[in-house]
């Protein structure tokens, strides 16, 4: 990537919500070992040769190699590389693919064009997500153009041999639900779809990414993409967080800190207490935000509680195969002395729940304190982007975020829609009521964590308080299908983007934790649910 | 692919930081199943005001940049979703190439794989493009891919880096996956190494 798309955003500059301390530049410090490129990296021997010295090759990229300690996204690239040019472009080998509906039609039909077939259908897993209805599938689907495309990816799937689990199955789901789910989404994979949020995935200590469609069409018909090497930072969340703060405050914490563009060629691996205490519902609603912060990946390095996750679900490795993975699985963490190109730290105990008020996931600020004055900007840009945000939002600056009411509430999306966010959510709606004038919409992630839901009774819960109770998908996140926002309407959500008009046009939204989501429903504005009985 | 070598054109501004893709292209265009047609929703939001009526400060909405096939904008921009549809959307308007001081990196691919050429220029470069455009609306420039450089109808020149590996892609208008596909061997000897290596890596999925 050109240098320039290091941009630190603007908005960094506001007075940063946690301590923060940067290191940038250590990688280029360290000394190459003298070491020969055939005993370093054998099996790009031959791409590198070509150039001499090895110290003129991109040294950066190359150090991190001959370092005898790796990151843990040293340890997932390396040993998918097919082929390395000498300028570095790779050829990366993927594990895994998932597809949905809106981002692969024109993929399948670019296969179809050429004369070419997926060189894995089984490699591949498609669901529809964000099209489908939240509400009595048997019904089928209302708007035409969503029907089409939930068919057409039924068709090319048939066409083609991928596997698919369709609107009617219990296991359908949003996409970055259902793999973790199954089982699909292992430590050590490159996983990429058609889909920015991919890097959910990354908690489990794969390597997950967002792709285009053209790079879905590349990965269907080769099973690699031409990539180049992205640099590595590591986010260290020290200490604990408060009891009432969960990953999803400290994701939108760090993303006011590194600002939307923070993030933009890297990729990141979360580390430090306040991570590794997290369960692997919170670890996927860390990474899913990864891309909110301008990083295509995120990642946190596996363990007892990730292998706990994954063992005995239906696509998992069984019997032999998994004491093998696991042996593996057990070296994917970075090394101690191995160097990140950044290192960003952070004080659990200093996160705040977090409420946005603009109209970007960097536009946030804990729910103690209030909307800003653009006046309060010197940068330019920011000024300018902050007016405009708050006009979009019908702000006034200076307003406290607790007394900002709200009419809607959305508790779902790929971010905070798994069992754990709806256990939380339903233990703040146990027993209230939504306010009168709010309506709420809770939308589990998949058939499977709505089945599990109504087991445990939440959705008697979330009944009882008056909020609706759905059939799983993308919905209101992006609002695709029939679940919308009305133009003025005003959202807390516990999706990813806050971008005008996301959840409809002329909707206002503000992204919080399912606990806080929950909250507001009640009281019918933002609360501090540190000091709420 | 069509190749990407030089392009003359007049230049459009949209002054404004971190433009996402759910800007560019709005969600309910995306329920279309192919890649043409899609310039009726690019910035489908912001050409229009509250009440409907085209937002006339809005540069879709002034005849002068009718033609435009440059788009000069702010830091991040195409932050957000990875949905292509957002590139298809200017290529369908007529965008040839866009001028930010940075981008979001999956819309930067994305441009790649559709012969837009995304381009990188210093904040202070892009200042003075933006001080041109406020200047003479009717500005021009020339992209000469192969030079690497940008210039003004006045000769003055901008130099721009660009991978070479994407630009050798741009200039001769190359499938990437037909690259890929000379590589069939190596990609079959990898498969049989690491399912020796890494077995459960290779189980296929079903449904």
């Amino acid at each position: 990537m050109p240098k320039s798309m290091m941009r630190q955003s603007s908005l960094s500059r506001e007075p940063p919500p946690c301590q923060v301390s940067i290191e940038a530049g250590q990688i280029a410090e360290r000394q190459i070992p003298d070491m020969t490129v055939s005993q370093c990296v054998p099996d790009k021997a031959e791409g590198l040769r070509a150039t001499s010295p090895i110290r003129h090759i991109d040294s950066s990229r190359i150090e991190v190699r001959l370092m005898a300690a790796h990151t843990l996204f040293d340890k997932i690239w390396g040993p998918h590389v097919v082929h390395e040019d000498p300028d570095g472009t790779t050829l990366l080998y993927i594990d895994r693919h998932l597809v949905h509906e809106v981002t692969s039609p024109q993929a399948f039909e670019g296969l179809k064009l050429a004369g070419r077939r997926p060189r894995r259908p089984g490699a591949t897993l498609a669901v529809p997500d964000h099209n489908v209805p939240t509400t009595d599938r048997s019904l089928g689907i209302a708007d035409p153009l969503s029907r089409i495309q939930i068919e057409t990816l039924e068709q090319h799937c048939a066409d083609f041999g991928i596997p698919l689990f369709s609107m009617h199955d219990v296991r359908q789901g949003i996409v970055h639900v259902i793999g973790p789910e199954q089982g699909l989404t292992l430590p050590g994979m490159t996983i990429v779809c058609g889909d920015s949020h991919t890097s959910t995935h990354g908690a489990f200590g794969a390597l997950a990414f967002g792709i285009g469609t053209s790079e879905v069409e590349h990965v269907l018909a080769t099973q690699c993409l031409i990539q180049k090497r992205p640099r590595t930072m590591e986010i260290r969340v020290d200490g604990r967080v408060s009891p009432h703060c969960s990953a999803k405050d400290v994701i939108l914490a760090i993303i006011g800190t590194i600002g939307t563009a923070g993030g933009t060629g890297y990729v990141v691996e979360y580390t430090g207490e306040a991570v590794r205490s997290l369960s692997m519902e919170g670890r996927m609603t860390l990474c899913n935000m990864s891309i909110e912060g301008g990083a295509r990946a995120g990642m946190i390095a596996p363990d007892e509680t990730t292998f706990a996750y994954i063992k005995d679900r239906p696509m998992a490795p069984s019997a032999s195969l998994w004491a093998q993975a696991v042996q593996h699985w057990e070296g994917l963490r970075t090394d101690p002395g191995a160097a990140y190109d950044r290192v960003v730290t952070l004080q659990g105990e200093d996160v705040a729940p977090q409420v946005t008020w603009g109209t970007n996931p960097g536009m946030v600020t804990g729910v103690d304190g209030v909307v800003p004055d653009p006046r309060s900007f010197t940068d330019a840009d920011t000024r300018d982007a902050t007016t405009r945000a708050l006009n979009y939002m019908d702000l006034a600056p200076g307003t406290p975020i607790v007394e900002i009411p709200i009419d809607r509430v959305f508790i779902g999306s790929c971010t905070n829609s798994r069992i754990e966010d709806l256990r939380l959510a339903a233990s703040y709606f146990k027993g209230r009521k939504v306010a009168s004038n709010v309506r709420a919409m809770v939308v589990p992630g998949s058939g499977l964590v709505k089945k599990q839901a109504e087991d445990e009774g939440l959705d008697v819960v979330f009944r009882a308080a008056g909020a609706e109770w759905r059939e799983s998908g993308c919905s209101m996140c992006l609002a695709m299908n029939a679940d919308v926002l009305q133009p003025g309407e005003r959202c807390a959500s516990t999706s990813n983007r806050n971008f005008e008009g996301r959840q409809g046009k002329g909707g206002r939204t503000h992204l919080v934790s399912p606990a806080m989501a929950a909250a507001a429903a009640v009281t019918g504005h933002f609360v501090d649910i540190r000091h709420w009985a | 692919m069509e190749p990407f070598t030089t392009h003359t054109g007049r230049v459009a501004p949209l002054d404004r930081v971190d433009v996402d893709t759910d800007q560019i292209i709005p969600k309910q265009y995306l329920k279309t199943i192919h890649r043409t047609g899609l310039k009726e929703g690019l910035f489908a939001d912001w050409r229009k005001l509250a009440d409907g009526s085209p937002d006339p400060n809005f540069f879709m909405n002034q005849p002068q940049y009718a033609n435009a096939s440059i788009l000069l904008t702010r830091d991040n921009f195409g932050c957000g979703s990875s949905r292509e549809h957002a590139p298809w959307a200017l290529l369908d308007y007529g965008i040839r190439a866009v001028l930010a001081p940075s981008f979001a990196e999956i819309f930067y691919n994305n441009c790649f794989q559709n012969s837009i050429l995304p381009v990188v220029l210093d904040a202070q470069e892009i200042q003075r493009l933006f001080d041109h455009v406020s200047a003479d609306d009717r500005f021009e420039l020339t992209i000469d891919l192969a030079a690497q450089t940008i210039s003004t109808p006045q000769k003055s020149s901008f130099q721009f880096s660009i991978d070479p590996f994407r630009k050798q892609c741009l200039l001769q208008g190359l499938d990437a996956i037909g690259l890929t596909l000379q590589r069939e061997q190596a990609i079959a000897d990898y498969e049989v190494r690491r399912t020796r290596e890494t077995p459960w890596l290779f189980q296929d999925l079903c449904s």
